[in-house]
């Protein structure tokens, strides 16, 4: 296990998608500043290179527009993204995995159709369509959640929390489900072919023989097994998850990183897009490292091995 | 006789689907209504002289205060919801299939270059692959569209094709490196064929199937990344017809209860995505290997 875990990192900063692209960005970087200041014409691998010494260095510089460091501005935002990301991701891993199980027990039942036709259109609607049919639904129109920004924050040290006052989990609520959508619906699709599969298996009809109760074949025997493809897809949407984050936060109006990303983006704003795109390559590479020892964890052959 | 066999199979189950009907039948419809768009759109929405401004935020027919022309109703410039929506879908299928056409050709034959030749090829493909995965397609289209800037839907295909052929070339690598152990490779090999002739011939045609499955997949994938890119404003420019475009215009209206702005081009899009999906899970079940051993 040991070993995956260092060639998985020594392959992910050899492949390091990251320093080529800030060598693009830094082109451009390079003739926006030619254009501004006309002494800094450095040919581009001069400036790339003290790009990447600057920025092994935790120097991302600063922000074009508001001329503040790029990465403390992102820092900034980052724990509205975490806080919404987390919780969607929860959200989908909970009530995909357990619909899906519910589905595959009995998959002709009336109910259970009505649930895959209902995944179908989970994979069908784009997340920003989501989005915006549940603000004109349960905001415009009900008036019950409401369809923008971050509510009342806590200052918890450095973090700023949505999760501790009411108002901020109410505003939670409707992006969280709009990220988790998609998401919800393609693990709930992979838990019910699964378990469909697991479930005809030599070794379950013997749990069953045996006597055991449902709750234990089914959670215990089949449902483990079925997690391991599970938790690798999980594992290699994040990417997604980060991808359609940006799109939430736009369409709620959240003060995360994705919403920052934007911005900069239309203001033309380099060193906070590569700030964002190498803290973003970091973030997925942690996360994999996690599900890798995850999957470790879940899968029997490792763990008694 | 065989490949006959195959065909009058997949015919038969096709024809026993209702779902992989339903779904071709929608895809079918919405491809008619593109290529017929400027005969069958009521008027044409990006032709400026005919737009008149009188007619802005009129709701659908059914509606008091609906006019003739406009069946659901029209935007904030005076353009015609069904119209639009129709040359929308234009773009869609235009970005859709222009994509798969693109990054689907290079993929393939990167992954058989990869899978034929291995080595060093094979190694900086995957992990590029890797890399490009983990960063997922929407948020590689989404910056390579940052880059371009939005410039038109060529542009856009370009974008999406970048980060998107390494899906196919995957997925055809690891289909080669299958079929390269066949025995009838290695009887071509003897007979003395060459490099080209083994790749084209018969590792190509052999190794092709599961690529018709991602292909169905991608065609729904690249159709949502369109609009939502476009929703975001990096995708089509903002004279040109897209759906996820009509949404973001209508998302300014929300409040004022313009529901038609976005429920009307939401529902194209969506019912276009599910029939694409249902046909694709037809395909995917219909070319299962495991399936096909049973058969």
């Amino acid at each position: 296990m040991a070993v995956s875990l260092i060639c998985f990192f020594i392959f992910r900063y050899m492949g390091d998608p990251v320093m080529t692209m800030a060598g693009r960005y830094a082109t451009f970087q390079e003739r926006e500043e030619v254009r501004r200041s006309l002494g800094l014409d450095k040919p581009v691998h001069v400036q790339y290179a003290r790009f990447l010494w600057n920025a092994a260095h935790g120097n991302f510089g600063k922000s074009y527009v508001s001329r503040i460091s790029a990465l403390g501005l992102i820092l900034e935002r980052f724990p509205a993204t975490f806080e919404l990301a987390t919780t969607a991701l929860c959200m989908a891993f909970c009530i995909g995995v357990g619909l899906g199980v519910v589905v595959a027990l009995k998959p002709y039942a009336a109910r259970n159709r009505l649930i895959m036709a209902g995944s179908l259109g989970g994979i069908s609607i784009p997340t920003f369509l989501t989005g915006i049919l549940l603000i004109m639904v349960f905001a415009v129109y009900l008036g019950i959640l409401p369809p923008f920004g971050r509510g009342e924050t806590v200052q918890v040290g450095f973090w700023r929390t949505g999760f501790l006052t009411l108002d901020g989990i109410m505003h939670l609520i409707l992006p969280a489900f709009t990220l988790a959508m998609y998401q919800l619906a393609v693990l709930l699709r992979l838990t019910r072919a699964g378990m469909r599969e697991v479930l005809t298996e030599e070794y379950i009809k013997t749990a069953w023989a045996k006597g055991l109760p449902p709750r234990k074949v089914i959670f215990k025997h089949a449902l483990r097994n079925v997690m391991i493809p599970v938790v690798t897809i999980t594992g290699l949407q994040f990417g997604e998850l980060i991808a359609y984050a940006i799109v939430t936060e736009t369409i709620f109006q959240w003060p995360g990183m994705g919403n920052l990303l934007l911005t900069s983006m239309y203001e033309s704003d380099r060193p906070v897009v590569v700030t964002y795109v190498m803290l973003t390559a970091l973030i997925i590479v942690t996360l994999n490292i996690i599900v890798d020892i995850l999957y470790a964890f879940i899968n029997p052959k490792i763990r008694y091995g | 006789m065989a490949e006959k066999r195959v065909k009058s199979r997949m015919l038969h189950s096709y024809l026993h689907d209702p779902s992989a009907i339903v779904g071709s039948v929608i895809l079918f419809v919405f491809i008619l209504a593109a290529i017929l768009a400027p005969w069958i759109a009521p008027q044409n929405p990006y032709d400026l002289e005919k737009l008149s401004l009188d007619n802005f935020l009129t709701p659908p027919i059914w509606m008091e205060d609906g006019e003739a022309p406009y069946l659901l109703g029209t935007d904030d410039q005076g353009r015609g919801i069904l119209s639009t929506i129709i040359y929308g879908c234009r773009t869609s299928l235009i970005v859709g299939f222009g994509v798969v056409l693109i990054a689907g050709t290079f993929g393939i034959i990167m992954g058989l270059l990869a899978g034929y030749y291995g080595g060093w090829l094979d190694a900086v493909m995957m992990r590029l692959a890797d890399t490009f995965f983990s960063f997922s397609t929407t948020l590689m289209a989404f910056l390579m569209l940052g880059i371009f800037g939005p410039r038109g839907v060529f542009i856009v295909i370009i974008a999406i094709c970048i980060a998107d052929w390494v899906r196919y070339a995957r997925t055809m690598r690891g289909s080669v490196l299958e079929v390269k152990e066949e025995a009838y490779i290695m009887a071509a090999k003897a007979t003395g064929a060459g490099d080209l002739r083994l790749l084209l011939r018969h590792l190509l045609p052999n190794a092709i199937p599961p690529i018709f499955v991602v292909v169905a997949v991608d065609l729904a994938v690249v159709i949502m990344l369109e609009a939502t890119l476009s929703f975001l404003g990096v995708g089509v420019p903002i004279n040109e017809p897209s759906l996820g475009m009509m949404i973001a215009i209508g998302r300014n209206y929300i409040y004022a209860g313009m529901w038609w702005m976005i429920v009307f081009p939401g529902a194209a899009l969506v019912f276009l995505v599910v029939g694409i999906n249902l046909f694709a899970d037809w395909l995917r079940e219909e070319l299962n290997p495991k399936i096909e051993r049973r058969a």
